[in-house]
């Protein structure tokens, strides 16, 4: 690939803007930035609107918008589950999450397991939320960082020796920078800047790509003919819906999303944000398409982009398509629109798993008496520690490692569900029951990801008939029954519950000051 | 279990609305080429529209239970 100055100094400029946002914005809805839920949950000031790019920015991530396209580009129609899985999301986000919002605000609650050891007076089980929430968070942010790899490298931009990780490593460092200074003001206020590059770049490509290859008819004949749709029997169906269905049960409790619904500045933002944040599933939509549109241009048979497509695989499609339809100045302006998509979730998740490891580990394991500036400080020093994580791991191992890694994180981050999700409605399943189910998901899911060579869908035998499904859904069905069978033995045995929540905590409209519950 | 901002008396028939958008789960009802629309076959077209449907099923939900949940 020849350096593309223009695109690159277009890319360059969007960095510098909001580089300079990230360090203002911790000056944006004033708060003591030495205090936890202040760096870290921006207060839990965000309205309607802020709150929508946030979340949009959090969950549609960079890495998304490399890969999903790429999985249409190729094997075609499966990439839309990405689709149905963020329809079915929404509905149950706005019954259910209010009321973790709610009872966060009651009690103070920062992380998804600091609600567990209210809930279930039970450390090991709020250990175990907790290491399973950093353990699926930290091959993600490294997944962003492929996402960042990908746009560089389509620029031209190719480093020999050690300089080869150059710009990434400045790319991460600023984002360390200013996560460090601002903490979630900083994504936020980026997150609003992205999120309309990202709105104005797949427009664009929806307008101008279809009139230059002649129309949408074009577009899905370029499509092989057996990959234009699922495969017509019972097996695809079953491994399509239960993807979709698996992932959003997933979605909502990895940290950085309980980090976006916590930091909002009531349960109705949430509410009103389960209706308004599909837009961004319409945009992941026209994405996914974007993969046919590249295969409908023709770029991999294209000699200047075989380098691209041979370092990095179908990953490829979309910077090239980009490369290939736009002048420069706005296929530096696309670029730059997915080079910050990956710092905004990778800025959350480093600091949503910076307070699972200072909340749930350091104050809980190691040193309880710690005062509220010393919880602060460790958050920021952790959430260095998790990008530095993520850096080391893209620059050492191969690729592959990192994409397996999150598919295992789906797959654990699932295991929280029972705990979790029931925990908001009812105290009668049993801490030790769950940490043995969870357990058991966990070892099942990865034993049988780890049968299928990293791939979703496992072939379970269910008397004689072969049932093909996500391994999060069947892993997640044995925590069920082995979390529901010994709550019915434990609970058996004795009636004592510990539980400092109250059943009004979980509809409650602010925190006991009004604001921050401390 | 208690009352969920939505009320558990009153309010509750409008939550069996969400269930629509699960009707997404029917993957052989729409795994199909036709009829296409401006050029999309059946199974793209149908998946994006039902994201609307599913905002405005939300939509609904939402103000039949705002008054319930009493905004600030």
């Amino acid at each position: 690939m020849p350096l593309n100055i223009t695109a690159l100094v277009v890319f360059i400029l969007f960095f510098v803007l909001v580089t300079f946002v990230g360090f203002a914005s911790a000056r944006w809805k004033k708060g003591d930035l030495d205090l936890l839920h202040e760096w870290g949950l921006a207060g839990g000031r965000f309205g309607t609107l802020i709150t929508w790019f946030l979340l949009g920015g959090d969950l549609y991530t960079a890495y998304t918008f490399i890969a999903v396209p790429a999985l249409a580009f190729g094997a075609g129609a499966v990439a839309f589950f990405a689709v149905p899985y963020t329809i079915v999301i929404y509905p149950f986000v706005f019954v259910v999450f209010p009321r973790l919002w709610s009872v966060a605000r009651a009690r103070g609650y920062i992380t998804a397991a600091d609600f567990i050891r209210g809930r279930y007076g039970d450390r090991w089980l709020a250990l175990a939320i907790a290491l399973t929430g950093i353990l699926a968070t930290m091959p993600y942010i490294a997944l962003q960082l492929v996402g960042l790899e990908v746009v560089i490298a389509a620029m031209g931009v190719q480093l020999g020796g050690f300089l080869l990780y150059l710009p990434l490593i400045i790319a991460f460092a600023i984002l360390a920078a200013f996560d460090y200074f601002s903490g979630l003001r900083a994504p936020a206020a980026i997150a609003i800047i992205k999120d309309l590059m990202i709105y104005v770049t797949v427009f664009a490509a929806v307008f101008v790509i279809p009139a230059e290859v002649g129309g949408w008819e074009k577009i899905f004949s370029a499509v092989p003919q057996q990959q234009l749709l699922l495969a017509d029997n019972f097996g695809a169906y079953t491994g399509y819906a239960t993807l979709f269905v698996g992932s959003a049960m997933a979605l909502f409790l990895y940290p950085h999303s309980v980090t976006g619904v916590l930091s909002s500045s009531s349960r109705h933002v949430i509410r009103r944000n389960a209706a308004l944040l599909p837009a961004y599933s319409f945009l992941l939509g026209l994405i996914a398409l974007l993969g046919f549109m590249a295969i409908a241009v023709g770029v991999k048979a294209m000699p200047v982009y075989a380098s691209g497509f041979a370092q990095f695989g179908n990953n490829f499609a979309v910077p090239a398509l980009i490369l290939q339809v736009f002048p420069a100045w706005f296929a530096g302006f696309a670029f730059a629109a997915i080079g910050i998509g990956a710092l905004v979730p990778a800025a959350i998740m480093s600091i949503a798993a910076a307070n699972l490891f200072t909340r749930n580990i350091y104050r809980e394991f190691i040193r309880p008496e710690c005062d509220p500036r010393t919880e602060a400080r460790m958050a920021k020093t952790m959430s260095l520690v998790a990008k530095v994580g993520a850096l080391l791991f893209i620059i050492y191992l191969p690729t592959a490692y990192a994409i397996n890694m999150q598919l295992l994180g789906g797959i654990w981050i699932i295991q929280t569900f029972p705990a979790m999700i029931l925990g908001l409605y009812t105290r009668w399943l049993d801490p030790k029951a769950l940490l043995i189910g969870w357990v058991a998901g966990m070892i099942c899911g990865t034993l049988m990801a780890w049968s299928t060579g990293f791939a979703p869908i496992y072939r379970l035998d269910i008397f004689g008939t072969v049932i093909p499904a996500y391994i999060a859904i069947y892993s997640v069905a044995l925590n069920f029954a082995v979390s529901f069978a010994l709550s019915f033995v434990f609970n058996a045995q004795s009636k004592a519950r510990e539980d400092e929540t109250m059943p009004g905590d979980y509809a409650v409209e602010a925190g006991p000051s009004g604001g921050f519950g401390h | 279990m208690d009352n969920n901002g939505a009320g558990r008396n009153g309010g509750l028939g409008v939550l069996w609305l969400l269930a629509i958008p699960f009707l997404v789960l029917w993957v052989p009802f729409y795994n199909r080429v036709e009829p296409t629309l401006f050029g999309f076959p059946f199974f793209y077209w149908f998946q994006l529209g039902w994201i609307f449907v599913s905002m405005i099923v939300t939509a609904v939900v939402y103000y039949a239970t705002e008054p319930q949940d009493k905004t600030r």
